[in-house]
């Protein structure tokens, strides 16, 4: 039975209402007389609680509230790719086109538009048998993306009983029928899910292909892997949504959802802008076609920030289903927590750490374990995967703050964002000493076999230089430069060179904006190879102001963006030129010797 | 909405703060604006903040004082609050409500506009990629500003910000076009000579009459406060959308706006986030900040430069750190710079102006110019670096490159950063400036910039520092000191 109620106190985004004893726990209801979308989230008697994802001014004691009978649901089907959602699914291209340049309150729109017609290709038979989550079909969604139509994860196992023909439908064409215990039940290309429950898969598998970004620092010091988890904290200006967005343009992922949440209008409408003009380094296609969008901006309703996280990573976990593998980035988790914050002090909970909810923990917990890379449920067999990578946004760039503590809980790879790196521009602020992957292991057997067997070595290498160097650092700071001795000199120019050469990325250049893995290999080695003939004319005797004045230096620091992935042989031929200039100078300096 | 029309209330149950607290209450909504009558006859103005139960809490604007148990009716006006707007708001003075303030009778309004604004729709903005000269080498150079950005003064007691604001208002232009900004601006409980000093150098330069003031100052009630920057920003809006004009709206100071916000959030006994302010401020900040941008079709735009002082110049304070989150970069004042005397006193290595890579470069300001700013923070941040190193080893512990950037730090401090308040520098200016300073440094150390750059406008200081670049760096340095 429907619930139907009246309002009876309003607080900001929080209602109560009476007359709601027939409600469920997380049922959506309708709010007011211009039908607002709210969420039960707790009942006392027949008093429910509700949040409200539109915002509340002007409603009034005594207005209706109605039951839907329905808990918070998206809908999945073609047509979601290359979309801009709010919190809860509302398409804001077509809010734009009912309300005009401002979100207006109370628009009702379909998710996905139900007349397109699409290519459905039939891939069961009438009288076979399908398990729940089988693919029954499939839909050209873009020209990048192959749309497999499945059978609901919460339908039983049956036998279709009729299958319609190849041809140009809409989505809401019954396609199938399918006869389960329950008896005859029609396929559409769609169905729904609520998005507080995650989607049921048959296995799941260790992640140990690496996440190709593009960004050195990441694939080739602190990798992620396709089905991990990653957790990017840092305060204001360290560039937490510039790496957020280069992994969104660059990852090596089929589908890429985007969830902007209670951060800026303008970020958002610069993806928009901006990767429609994007081109996929590997289908050649413009990165909007794998891309899609969920915003909840910081000035947009705040319960439906809460939301936000919930739809995008039920997206993410229906095209991980098909068997793609899906990034999912979300920017900023701590303006979820703080919905969370904000919605539990007007239940007058008891707060934990900071006026966050004690729940907190578990609520990230649960939001992070839905990535994995998993096998999916029936035929054929598919593996798919979701990665989530969180932005974390400490107050005062504090990282004991209790959202930064907690994810640190549930996630595998930790970027650590640093201030002062920012104030010195070197980008991305990733700290290289703070920072961790525990997925490196795990995807070194994929660098042996698909870019060479150097890499494990060569980023041991380099990055043993860079610890060094921050020892050295200590010293330096107390006694000058001049205290050390010459090798210890030369670790701190070689870690310079790894700073400048390979650490820094300047994401707003055409040519360094993506390294491939193999280019990222062979500046590394470049670098690593510049360190041992060094040490070695040090041990001829050559003085560290000749080897540091080498004119082949600032070539070495360029080519991350003067040399292209197409002319990568030219990081062989630098090397090559390195290797003759160290010559020359032994051969000097030995002759000045004598 | 309209049936609650003029319905009078007089049970009050309890005022505390600046809140009062309505029993009885048949007909309010949440958010609805309030006439307050005292026992003495004023009126005064207040907002619904929660309603139910019979009860509502009214925020009164202009304080409680004077208020009784007995004797005050509160009115409920059936709407939330909203600002009369027409052309001729143009020019005009306005108490920190929306007010006129300046003597004349109330403009008439072409339209009344609800003052909490609604959020711009994402996919309906234009995003911003036009480049505003300020004449500011070190904003033009290296922080610039575009149309339709939010770009805050994060300042401390006694800083120039107030100064910096003002020139930019008088000195802002979009390259190319005639047009001129009109300038909205929003004192938030500032001292009468900071307005008077922003609304005299309005007058001088003539741009007055395409300015909008709205003035609450040091002694007008706080709880107003939390309106000032709404109905400035509304009026902003509507020159912008509505009439289509390029519009700065200048917003000082923030701090005392968080501060009017918690007083009220103290009042209603809510769990405090970090230091006792609310824990929405966050989105609170954001509703106002987000008041900026560029809209599709729509040939106007807000630029918001707000301004705000660090409580004991600390960036990690709650209001800079939020703000920080939702502007779009910041231009941090440094004391150390003040105290030097260097005007304007702008910390480049803290700030930043995240739109810039997008207002800049190639058929917008210069090829080189992205490169060049990278290059003039990497060698600021290392002379600074450096600065620190000598003071604890002394110049003779320095390596010859070291020195270089010694010297380099101070010809930036002097040369680009320190301008006077009148001087209005073109970009070509500006520029050359940078490439002077990045000149006086090896061409080997120039990692950040394209080879074609460097070839085209490098400057060489002699042709022998080319052939042996260390070893001349290093001597022609000793040689300075």
């Amino acid at each position: 039975m429907v619930a139907k109620g009246r309002i009876i106190w309003v607080s900001g985004p929080a209602v109560k209402a009476d007359g709601m004893s027939t409600v469920k726990m997380y049922e959506t209801v309708e709010v007011g007389d211009s039908k607002l979308v709210g969420e039960v989230i707790r009942l006392t008697g027949d008093t429910a609680f509700i949040q409200v994802y539109e915002s509340t001014s002007g409603l009034r004691p005594g207005e209706s509230v109605t039951g839907t009978g329905q808990p918070l649901s998206v809908l999945l089907g073609p047509g979601i790719i290359g979309k801009i959602y709010d919190g809860i699914q509302r398409p804001l291209g077509e809010i734009a086109q009912k309300s005009g340049s401002y979100i207006g309150r109370g628009v009702h729109t379909d998710p996905v538009d139900m007349k397109k017609k699409y290519h459905f290709q039939p891939l069961v038979r009438k009288s076979d048998s399908v398990g729940s989550g089988s693919v029954i079909g499939s839909v050209e969604e873009t020209p990048l993306l192959n749309h497999s139509i499945m059978v609901p994860p919460d339908f039983k196992n049956g036998t279709i009983v009729d299958v319609i023909s190849e041809g140009d439908y809409d989505i809401e064409q019954v396609v199938a029928t399918l006869e389960t215990s329950d008896g005859k039940i029609p396929l559409k290309m769609y169905h729904k899910w609520p998005v507080r429950k995650p989607r049921p898969y048959t296995e799941r598998y260790d992640p140990t292909v690496p996440l190709i970004t593009g960004q050195r620092v990441i694939d080739t010091y602190f990798p992620i892997a396709k089905g991990g988890t990653g957790a990017i904290p840092g305060g204001f200006g360290t560039g937490k949504t510039v790496t957020l967005h280069q992994i969104a343009k660059w990852a090596d992922s089929k589908v890429v959802v985007y969830i902007g949440c209670g951060e800026r209008g303008n970020e958002m409408t610069e993806v928009l802008v901006e990767f429609p003009h994007l081109i996929d380094p590997r289908s050649n296609r413009p990165l909007m076609e794998r891309t899609v969008l969920v915003a909840n901006t910081s000035n947009m309703p705040v319960a439906a920030r809460e939301a936000s996280i919930y739809t995008g990573v039920t997206l993410a976990e229906y095209y991980r289903d098909m068997g793609l593998d899906v990034v999912l980035v979300a920017d900023s988790t701590s303006r979820w927590a703080e919905a969370l914050r904000e919605m539990s002090g007007r239940l007058e909970e008891m707060p934990a750490e900071e006026g966050y909810p004690s729940y907190l923990a578990s609520r990230l917990a649960e939001f992070y374990e839905r990535a994995g890379r998993v096998k999916a449920l029936g035929s054929p067999n598919r593996t798919g995967s979701v990665t989530l990578v969180g932005a974390v946004s400490p107050s005062g760039a504090d990282f004991t703050e209790p959202v930064t503590t907690h994810t640190i809980r549930f996630i595998k790879t930790f970027w650590a964002l640093d201030t002062r790196l920012a104030y010195s521009r070197h980008y991305p602020s990733i700290n290289w000493m703070n920072s961790y992957s525990g997925y490196l292991e795990d995807v070194s057997k994929w660098w042996k076999e698909s870019v060479s067997s150097e890499w494990y070595d060569l980023r041991a290498y380099s990055y043993n230089l860079l610890q060094r160097e921050d020892t050295l650092k200590e010293i330096v700071r107390l006694l000058g430069p001049e205290s050390l001795p010459d090798e210890e000199k030369l670790i701190l120019e070689v870690a310079r060179m790894i700073k400048i050469g390979i650490l820094q990325q300047n994401s707003f250049d055409k040519v360094d904006t993506y390294s491939s893995p193999e280019k990222q290999l062979k500046l590394v080695k470049l670098i690593v190879n510049y360190h041992k003939e060094a040490q070695k004319a040090l041990k001829e005797g050559i003085t560290l102001a000749d080897i540091r004045t080498m004119p082949i230096i600032p070539s070495i620091l360029k080519a991350k963006f003067e040399i292209t992935d197409e002319d990568i042989a030219k990081l062989d031929q630098l090397d090559k030129q390195m290797h003759e200039q160290f010559e020359k100078i032994v051969n000097q300096g030995v002759k000045l010797i004598v | 909405m309209s049936d609650s029309i003029n319905i009078e209330y007089t049970k009050i149950a309890e005022i505390k703060g600046p809140l009062m607290i309505v029993d009885g209450i048949t007909q309010a909504s949440f958010d609805e604006l309030v006439e307050i009558e005292t026992p003495d006859g004023e009126k005064r103005l207040g907002r619904v903040l929660e309603v139910g139960h019979g009860k509502a809490i009214v925020q009164v604007f202009e304080g409680t004082t004077g208020l009784a148990i007995v004797g005050t009716k509160a009115k409920f006006i059936g709407k939330t609050m909203q600002m009369p707007v027409s052309p001729e708001v143009l020019g005009r003075v306005f108490d920190g409500l929306g007010r006129p303030n300046d003597g004349l009778p109330e403009p008439i309004a072409d339209k009344f506009l609800d003052v909490n604004g609604e959020p711009m729709n994402p996919e309906q903005r234009e995003y911003p990629t036009s480049f505003i000269q300020t004449g500011v080498s070190v904003i033009d150079g290296m922080l610039t500003l575009v149309r339709g950005q939010k770009l805050p003064i994060f300042s401390g007691s006694g800083m120039p910000h107030n100064i910096l604001a003002a020139q930019i208002a008088r000195q802002a232009s979009v390259v190319g076009t005639k047009e001129d900004f009109a300038v909205v601006f929003a004192a938030i409980g500032v001292q009468y000579s900071e307005a008077q000093y922003f609304k005299r150098s309005l007058e001088e330069s003539g741009a007055l009459r395409r300015s909008v003031l709205f003035l609450n100052l040091a002694d007008d009630p706080a709880i107003e406060r939390i309106i000032t920057p709404r109905v400035a920003l509304t009026v902003a809006e509507y020159l912008a959308f509505d009439l289509g004009m390029h519009v700065l709206a200048i917003l000082t100071d923030m701090t005392n706006y968080s501060e009017a916000l918690r007083e009220i959030s103290a009042a209603r006994e809510e769990v405090p986030g970090r230091k006792g302010y609310p824990g929405y401020l966050y989105t609170d900040l954001a509703n106002i900040y987000e008041r900026a941008g560029r809209l599709k079709g729509k040939n106007g735009s807000v630029t918001q430069v707000p301004i705000l002082s660090m409580p004991a110049d600390d960036i990690t304070h709650p209001i800079p750190d939020l703000t920080g989150y939702i502007t779009e970069g910041q231009m941090v004042l440094g004391r150390d710079l003040f105290r030097k005397g260097i005007y304007p006193s702008v910390n480049v290595l803290m700030s930043l102006s995240r739109l810039m890579k997008d207002g800049i470069g190639e058929g917008k300001t210069r090829s080189d110019h992205s490169e060049v700013a990278n290059q003039l923070y990497d060698a600021y941040s290392r002379s600074q670096e450096v600065r620190a190193l000598a003071e604890i080893v002394g110049r003779a512990g320095l390596t010859g490159i070291d020195l270089k950037y010694l010297d380099t730090g101070d010809m930036f401090e002097n040369n680009f950063l320190k301008q006077n308040l009148d001087e209005n520098r073109s970009l070509e200016e500006t520029l050359s400036r940078a490439w002077e300073i990045l000149s006086a440094l090896p061409e080997s150390e120039l990692t950040k910039i394209k080879d074609k750059h460097i070839k085209q406008y490098y400057r060489h200081q002699n042709q022998q520092q080319s052939t042996n670049v260390g070893v001349a760096a290093a001597v022609s340095s000793s040689n300075a000191t």
